[in-house]
């Protein structure tokens, strides 16, 4: 019995030191060597993994960084939106290229008071299939369907619908500008943008680049492509996007002047000073005020859903 | 009498309420402008090949066909071209379409033979019946709207044994294929002759749903009566199931075959027209007519005089709606097509096309949605599903958006009847997750296909 237990016991453990042995080589021969600077650069970032880098994740991107670094001395072009890249510069030996904090941008003003319902939706709460059912609600074929699916794909709880305009509204604390909500958006009417200088920004909130005469029938604060702000912009920032307006980030110097003339109210300006007030004029940009429009044509109200037969007999 | 045949798996059977069954065809007169999409057909639309301020005569050819799935469209009216503009259609998206002032007299183009005498002469050969088609651009007029020719072109390798005519038309309430069966009887059993000679076969099947005994014994009793000229044409009658007109339920009822997954139903060796698609072959291999106007069944529980029309395509469907007695007060719903697969639209003056079987009016109480709840894994969804799918599963991943989920799942496999949602006792959406699902998967094929 013993003697069984014993050679048991020598064969498992000479089996287990030879083993062992050729492991060791085998290890020895296919090591692969990794940077331990990735290790420490990923570390500095958020490790939420939403790809708003561009990258597939925060590893991915740490890589990047490294072998940049290496190549040409900068980590320029890569950034994390949530993060400064200070740091992630100073763990490998750099000061970090430009990087501009980005947010959230949504490009549409019609809410239930600028766009009033013409029809009643009941369906899936899916904007990206709503959208290929019928126009909205409103009528605008561009415009936010409302059905919140930027809502549900935020990574950082920085978006919510407002109930009262049935828009999303972005939460500039929270977001932190990675773009995944712009992706989902069926209509593109979500756009990242620079936050700007002193977080200043000026931006056309409407995505419709139907003609005016199309845009007028549905929404009352929609672009119409009337071109006054392209005329006004003293530094060409402004591009026609069909019959949309257009302001280019990089070239604007947000000086507001393009929100005073839009007779629209769309061209939208964030966090400038409150207009003196004998300057009304100033005020419809800043604050773009609800404008009730008398509607062209109402329309009947129709009840928009799939619909089943009364539920009577199944087979 | 053939003995009565069905599909086998899942079906659902709703209220019939075929209202306006004995209402015959009238025919609708065209307003002074008319509005004629360009985009009629699935896929892309035609090209316009008209200018503002040029005179068409009805049946010119005012749109080309661009790209493989794709149809002509023609001038369904004689009259100036006003503008070529955007239109809202039914789901209030704006569409390319051509807009044309007529004229109160129709000038036919060149080559159209206006006649209502029956001809049985057929000149054509196989392919150039196809080219016919093609060229008057005529598309699946149950609503799908595919380009027919694309269905009758028999890739090579394959052999067509059967031409099925869909006559089932399982959707509630619509009537416009049941009226088209007995008011053409002859001209539609020519058509069933032409596709069959198109496609290179001796044997066509007719197949008729069991509540439209009328039209049975009105086919059995012509063939009888014209042994010689409609030989090889059978009627087959089909048990009232939904949904037992959709291509493939009618070829497993039928012939007792099933179409491989993903695949199309040439493989099986048969190829299924609709009623009103064989009835504008016959017109535009008899006759050189091109597709401009169809039968529209306007109906509805409230509505005071629901009737078919003989509509041409750019009449707005308010107008219909108004012959029909107008909009009852307790309407809440206006659906293009069929209760089961149709889709409420936004406007009420969308222009009628080739895919618009029916207008239905819905009253509050049949339409209205009811409180949704949890699903209970019943698996009725599962029992009534005629696909064999698992549209519970299905509508759970298509929500958490896990495409691979969707796509192990035979996600592509759905034809969209809408049993599964009538069936539901938790009232849950399930088709519109399952469509969004869809769409998605599909898309991810596609692009991985192009790769």
């Amino acid at each position: 019995m013993s003697n069984t237990l014993l050679i048991s016991l020598a064969v498992l453990g000479i089996l287990g030191g030879v083993l062992a042995v050729v492991l060791y080589f085998v290890a020895q021969k296919f090591k692969v060597e990794e940077n331990p600077l990735i290790d420490e650069a990923e570390a500095c970032l958020p490790g939420a993994n939403c790809g708003g880098c561009g990258f597939a994740g925060c590893r991915a991107l740490a890589e990047a960084c490294v072998k940049q670094a290496a190549e040409k001395g900068n980590i320029d072009g890569l950034a994390c939106p949530g993060t400064d890249m200070g740091k992630v510069a100073a763990v490998l030996g750099l000061t970090a290229g430009t990087f501009e904090p980005k947010i959230a941008v949504v490009r549409c003003n019609g809410s239930c008071q600028n766009s009033p319902a013409k029809v009643h939706y009941e369906g899936a709460d899916i904007c990206a299939f709503a959208s290929t059912l019928y126009a909205g609600k409103g009528g605008c074929s561009k415009g936010c369907l409302g059905l919140g699916d930027c809502v549900k794909k935020c990574n950082f709880g920085a978006l919510h619908i407002d109930k009262e305009t049935g828009l999303p509204v972005v939460d500039p604390d929270k977001c932190v500008g990675c773009g995944v909500c712009a992706k989902t958006c069926p209509r593109g009417i979500i756009e990242i943008r620079p936050r700007g200088k002193k977080d200043r920004r000026v931006y056309v909130c409407c995505s419709n680049t139907d003609k005016g005469a199309l845009v007028v029938k549905n929404c009352s604060v929609g672009c119409i492509g009337c071109q006054k702000c392209l005329k006004e912009c003293p530094f060409e920032a402004i591009e026609m996007r069909g019959n949309l307006a257009y302001i280019d980030p990089a070239k604007c110097k947000a000086c507001g002047k393009c929100a005073k003339v839009c007779p629209r109210g769309s061209i939208h300006t964030v966090n400038f000073p409150a207009p003196k007030a004998e300057d009304p004029k100033a005020l419809q940009g800043a604050e773009p005020a609800v404008k009730p429009q008398p509607q062209p044509e109402a329309k009947p109200v129709e009840v928009k859903t799939e619909v089943k037969p009364e539920n009577t007999v199944t087979a | 009498m053939n003995p009565i045949k069905t599909f086998k798996k899942g079906g659902v059977h709703p209220e019939e309420n075929k209202l306006s069954a004995d209402k015959p065809i009238q025919d609708f007169p065209m307003p002074k402008q008319i509005i004629v999409p360009l985009g009629q057909c699935l896929g892309a639309p035609a090209e316009c090949i008209v200018n503002k301020g040029d005179r068409v005569l009805t049946g010119q050819l005012i749109g080309t066909a661009k790209g493989f799935v794709s149809a002509n469209v023609h001038s369904p009216a004689t009259g100036t071209v006003a503008k070529v503009d955007v239109v809202m259609d039914h789901t209030g998206y704006y569409k390319p379409a051509v807009f044309i002032d007529r004229e109160e007299q129709d000038e036919w183009a060149d080559g159209i033979l206006v006649t209502d005498e029956l001809l049985t002469d057929i000149k054509l050969d196989s392919k150039q019946i196809i080219d016919k088609v093609k060229e008057c651009g005529i598309v699946g007029m149950g609503g799908a709207t595919f380009p027919t020719h694309i269905k009758m072109m028999v890739p090579e390798g394959k052999k067509a044994e059967y031409v099925i005519i869909n006559a089932a038309e399982c959707e509630p309430y619509l009537t416009c294929d049941y009226r088209l069966l007995l008011e053409k009887t002859q001209e539609f059993l020519m058509g069933v002759k032409i596709v069959m000679k198109g496609v290179g076969t001796e044997k066509g099947i007719i197949g008729i749903e069991t509540n439209k005994m009328k039209a049975i014994e009105l086919l059995d009793k012509t063939i009888n009566e014209h042994k010689d000229l409609y030989a090889g044409i059978e009627v087959q009658p089909l048990k009232t199931k939904y949904p037992q007109g959709g291509e493939k339920q009618i070829i497993k009822a039928i012939t007792g075959r099933e179409v491989p997954s993903g695949k199309l139903p040439i493989e099986t060796g048969c190829v299924v027209v609709n009623v009103a698609s064989t009835y504008a072959i016959y017109e535009a291999v008899q006759k050189n007519k091109p597709l401009i106007e169809r039968i529209v069944t306007v109906t509805g529980k409230s509505v005071k005089n629901p009737g078919n029309f003989r509509v041409r395509f750019g009449t707005p469907a308010d107008l219909l709606i108004e012959a029909a007695g107008g909009l009852p007060e307790d309407i809440t719903d206006v659906i293009n097509g069929g209760p089961m697969m149709g889709k409420s639209v936004s406007v009420t003056n969308f222009p009628c096309m080739k895919g618009t079987s029916g207008i239905l009016l819905m009253t509050l109480k049949e339409a209205q949605d009811r409180r949704q709840t949890n699903c209970i894994r019943c698996g009725r969804c599962a029992i009534a599903c005629p696909m064999g799918l698992q549209p519970f599963l299905l509508h759970k991943v298509a929500k958490q958006n896990d495409f691979d989920e969707t796509e192990k799942n035979h996600i592509m496999d759905c034809i969209e009847c809408g049993s599964c949602e009538f069936t539901c006792p938790a009232n849950i959406p399930l088709l519109d997750y399952i469509r969004y699902g869809k769409a998605k998967t599909g898309a991810i094929i596609r692009a991985r296909n192009q790769k």
